[in-house]
């Protein structure tokens, strides 16, 4: 791992102009140039001077901010067969904010958002006790409905998986189609994700070509469409770029930028720039536990537990 | 259906109607009990069969109806010993005659033929699956027994020292042209499972043994071989239980001497064609001892592919621990050796 | 060549390095007889179709496709007729056997990956459609002979020799269906689920179509098997000269046709078993390319 990221102290108010150009340092993943200007945060790890690479994705149609709903975990454990891989994790994400979960391989990250859409569950043998609360309601209370809460609480996954036999319109029609909405205008709800995903542009005149024929980023963003076709309230994401090149992922987190205006959003991920990039707060993982929560500066800057400082400094990872 | 409502809390957005949760309870519930179906069919086939069987075992004992040396319809004594004789040494020749050739054929598809002969190849010897049992029957019959007559009764009067083998007057259904019928018709399922347990050897082992300097028949000899021993032992018992069960190119070929089979050129009868030949105009006792014939030939079928089975996971297991990706391919194995064999 | 350290000379050198001669003999000797074996197991095929052809093809004409069999064992070859009515019993009976066996086969096997998985009961079931699998044709027949000729007290029926076949199609239709639906990526399912589809939708709209041609693939190499099979149906459908259009009465089927016709002492009866045999053999090639072809269009194979 590399240099220890260092970030400006931002607002976070979504409609604050971009700050000024911050001091470079370099930074590996940030190699490769520019950056665009980021709407809110701006804060920068590092990275020379904000160049909008290619064609500027104008900031997705301006769809109308939504008060969104917060997640509280409490004490929640999971389990494989006997193993316990999650020990008891307390932890709170507020609405329309990014929260990112970091730590290294097989801490658990992705066990835990698994969890609060019960997906975990899936898993033959796999169990979970505890609570977790969308707003005030129990996902695992006995009268809800597993299946609402999966389209209360979306996610998208590492590798981009469109659906095969359908075009680029009915994947994101899928999420329609599958929950069974009733009366709904399909081609108004399509246009509408697919731009607030960023790909209406790229994809307007060819929406019946099929889905796998994009290229990897495109693809995630179409999941990312699929996803907010059926209006979650959150959307996990279990290290969305993790298989995209560095333009690709730059669109993602700009798109996350945005998306947080309506949804809450939980973002798995093994790469810090990224958490320091998008995150408004962020929590570190270790063996199953929960280790420390914050605001992604102080986690980054002035961490308190001296795990966590060790990892976010790159002594192991 | 559900709350489209968003200033609310949770609650609203996640209650979902019972009835809806309908439609996963009923297809869960059909298809659990059409996998049931499949149990129920095979211990109802067993029960019903044994039922009809009853009277003739009853009659004779379930031991002097197997080892009666005679099948003889009119004089209401039925013994299963020459049937069970016939169809067993008819089956072993087809293994002793079929299996090294499929599995000579699966070592050169693997191991030794060009790459771009390879599928070629090996849809050529999978074709002889798709030719029906009674096609083989009327071939046999009409061109191979004819074509072979000479050769075999030259045979049969050189070896007329060899009890058994030699020094009786070649039929022309006989056991003999059975046996390398049935030989030809398990060639694709012994040769599909061998290609398939040596294709997952892993190329290191391979390797290793050219690494060496070993010629391709010693890497052969030493690092394919072994590892496949389990599964085409298994792919062969396979390929003897469809010969065991296998009925109308058998009724065509062997022919249907009641007394124990004398010599291999000369006429025997096995399990399955007494019944095809038979059971029409059957009745009584002489019924009830054709489905005690069944029986015997249903349990006899049951206990060598339950074997054969075995063998295959073992070597599936042992020989070559399971990958994750090898799952998916072991799966195609098998369902090739079944579908194209049809076993 | 310049010398290595040392002071071998280049021909010990070269000798160090080959291979004694009795090894390649022995090398050499073993791949002769296996391309030799391999040689062997492709005659038989060469030599059938050959002979198919060579028989086959002199039988064929419009009359024989479009006449039924007359059973008359008569010398002349113009009163034996041809074999329409064991091609449309073929293909009527066969059809039945797929309508029962498919839906029943697909549903045993979507059991077994998206429900059973590897609970004991599931390993119950595979062993049991593995007992299936080996079980000899011509028990089906009398299976189906307990149960619908003697237990209803009624007699031989076109459909009755139907589900004989379909008893026989079952395994191999669970079988690849299994294997395909194995395929089917779990990503995608996850997906689905995650979007909050319920079960049986993310089975119906996800996991079917993507496994759709292969298991197609399966269901015609099934069909291609039911097709040849001539023992299931020797007492259930039995046979009969006439086209039918009655699956509750006899029924006549090319394999059938061609076991009655080869015991005949008839030339021209046996030369219309070459005929029919080749028209069988065509018919279940066909089914097989079909198949092939439509594997080849699948996303999981």
């Amino acid at each position: 791992m590399s240099s220890q990221p260092r970030s400006q102290v931002t607002d976070i108010n979504p409609d604050s102009p971009p700050p000024a150009q911050s001091a470079h340092e370099a930074s590996p993943a940030d190699s490769d140039p520019a950056r665009a200007a980021q709407g809110a945060r701006g804060a920068s790890l590092a990275g020379p001077a904000r160049i909008v690479p290619g064609r500027a994705q104008a900031a997705p149609a301006g769809l109308p901010a939504k008060q969104g709903l917060g997640v509280t975990l409490e004490q929640l454990r999971a389990f494989y067969g006997e193993t316990e891989q999650l020990r008891g994790i307390d932890l709170q994400f507020a609405a329309n904010r990014v929260t990112a979960i970091i730590g290294p391989s097989g801490c658990g990250k992705s066990t835990m958002i698994r969890c609060i859409n019960r997906m975990h569950e899936e898993i033959p043998g796999a169990h979970a006790e505890g609570r977790v609360l969308l707003d005030d309601t129990d996902v695992y209370d006995p009268a809800v409905d597993v299946v609402a809460v999966r389209r209360a609480i979306g996610m998208v996954f590492q590798k981009p998986n469109p659906f095969p036999t359908m075009s680029i319109f009915e994947n994101v029609a899928a999420g329609l189609r599958l929950t069974s909405r009733r009366g709904v205008d399909l081609r108004a709800k399509v246009e509408q994700a697919l731009r607030s995903a960023g790909l209406w542009d790229e994809v307007a005149d060819r929406l019946s070509e099929p889905g796998v024929g994009l290229s990897g980023g495109q693809q995630q963003r179409l999941c990312i469409a699929r996803s907010l076709a059926v209006d979650p309230e959150v959307i996990l994401m279990d290290e969305p770029c993790s298989a995209l090149d560095p333009i690709a992922t730059l669109r993602i987190e700009e798109l996350i930028e945005e998306l947080k205006r309506r949804v809450t959003i939980v973002i798995v991920t093994h790469n810090m720039q990224q958490a320091a990039r998008v995150a408004d707060r962020t929590a570190f993982m270790l063996a199953g536990e929960l280790i420390e929560v914050g605001d992604t500066q102080e986690i980054f800057t002035k961490p308190r537990d001296p795990r966590t400082e060790e990892y976010v400094t790159g002594k192991f990872g | 259906m559900e709350a489209a409502s968003v200033t609310g809390g949770g609650r609203t957005v996640l209650v979902r109607s019972p009835l809806t949760r309908l439609p996963d309870r009923a297809l869960r519930w059909t298809l659990t009990v059409l996998a049931a179906l499949i149990l129920a069919l095979i211990v109802y086939f067993f029960v019903r069969l044994v039922g009809q069987a009853k009277p003739a075992l009853s009659h004779q004992g379930v031991l002097g109806f197997a080892f009666e040396d005679s099948w003889n319809p009119s004089a209401g004594r039925f013994g299963a010993l020459p049937l069970v004789v016939g169809t067993l040494i008819t089956s072993f020749l087809a293994l002793v005659i079929g299996v090294p050739v499929a599995v000579a054929a699966a070592i050169y598809t693997t191991e030794l033929c060009p790459r771009r002969l390879r599928t070629p190849l090996t849809v050529l010897v999978e074709l002889l699956a798709a030719v029906p049992s009674v096609v083989y029957g009327l071939w046999g019959i009409f061109f191979l027994a004819p074509k072979l007559r000479g050769a075999e009764q030259w045979l049969a009067d050189r070896l007329s020292f060899v009890p058994f083998v030699g020094g009786g007057l070649v039929t022309i259904p006989n056991c003999f042209i059975t046996g390398l019928v049935l030989a030809i018709m398990i060639l694709p399922i012994v040769s599909a499972i061998s290609r398939e347990v040596m294709s997952t050897v892993p190329s290191d082992h391979r390797e290793a043994a050219l690494g060496l300097g070993a010629t391709r028949w010693e890497m052969i000899r030493i690092a394919v071989l072994p590892y496949c021993r389990s599964g085409i032992v298994g792919g062969a018992m396979l390929g003897l239980g469809r010969a065991i069960g296998e009925t109308i190119a058998v009724t065509i070929l062997i022919g249907d001497s009641p007394k124990m089979v004398e010599h291999l050129f000369g006429q025997s009868y096995s399990l399955a064609a007494v019944i095809a030949n038979e059971f029409g105009e059957a009745t009584g006792i002489h019924r009830s001892a054709l489905f005690a014939a069944g029986l015997l030939l249903f349990v006899l079928t049951l206990l060598v592919n339950g074997l054969a089975r075995w063998f295959v996971v073992r070597a599936a297991r042992i020989d070559a621990p399971p990958r994750p990706e090898d799952h998916a391919r072991s799966g195609p194995a098998v369902l090739a050796a079944d579908t194209i064999a049809g076993a | 060549m310049s010398g290595p350290v040392g002071s071998a000379s280049p021909s010990e050198l070269l000798s160090r390095f080959s291979i004694s001669p009795s090894r390649r003999r022995r090398d050499r000797l073993a791949r002769g007889t296996i391309g030799a074996g391999t040689v062997l197991a492709l005659i038989p095929l060469v030599l059938i179709v050959y002979y198919l052809l060579e028989k086959g093809l002199g039988a064929w004409s419009t009359d024989f496709f479009t006449t039924d069999p007359t059973g008359s064992t008569f010398f002349k070859s113009s009163s034996i007729g041809g074999i329409k009515s064991a091609v449309l019993g073929t293909i009527e009976m066969v059809a039945l056997a797929s309508a029962i066996a498919v839906p029943i086969g697909i549903g045993v096997a979507l059991w077994l990956v998206e429900y059973g998985r590897d609970s004991a009961f599931a390993k119950t079931v595979r062993f049991f459609v593995d007992v299936l699998t080996g079980v000899p044709s011509i028990l089906f027949g009398l299976f189906i002979y307990i149960v619908l000729v003697i237990g209803t007290h009624s007699s031989y029926a076109g459909y009755k020799g139907s589900i004989a076949l379909s008893l026989l199609m079952l395994p191999v239709v669970i079988r690849s269906a299994e294997v395909i639906l194995l395929l089917v990526p779990g990503g995608l399912r996850e997906s689905a689920l995650a979007l909050g589809a319920p079960r049986w939708k993310m089975i119906a709209r996800v996991v079917l179509p993507t496994a759709l041609p292969g298991m197609v693939t399966g269901v015609l190499l099934a069909v291609a098997r039911a097709a040849g099979e001539t023992a299931p149906l020797l007492f259930t459908a039995a046979s009969t000269h006439g086209t039918s259009f009655n699956l509750g009465g006899f029924m006549n089927s090319l394999p059938v046709q061609i076991y009655n016709d080869v015991t005949s002492p008839t030339a021209a009866v046996v030369n219309r078993a070459w005929g029919a045999a080749l028209t069988l053999v065509t018919l279940i090639l066909a089914l097989n390319v079909i198949a092939r072809l439509i594997a080849r269009r699948s996303r999981l194979t």
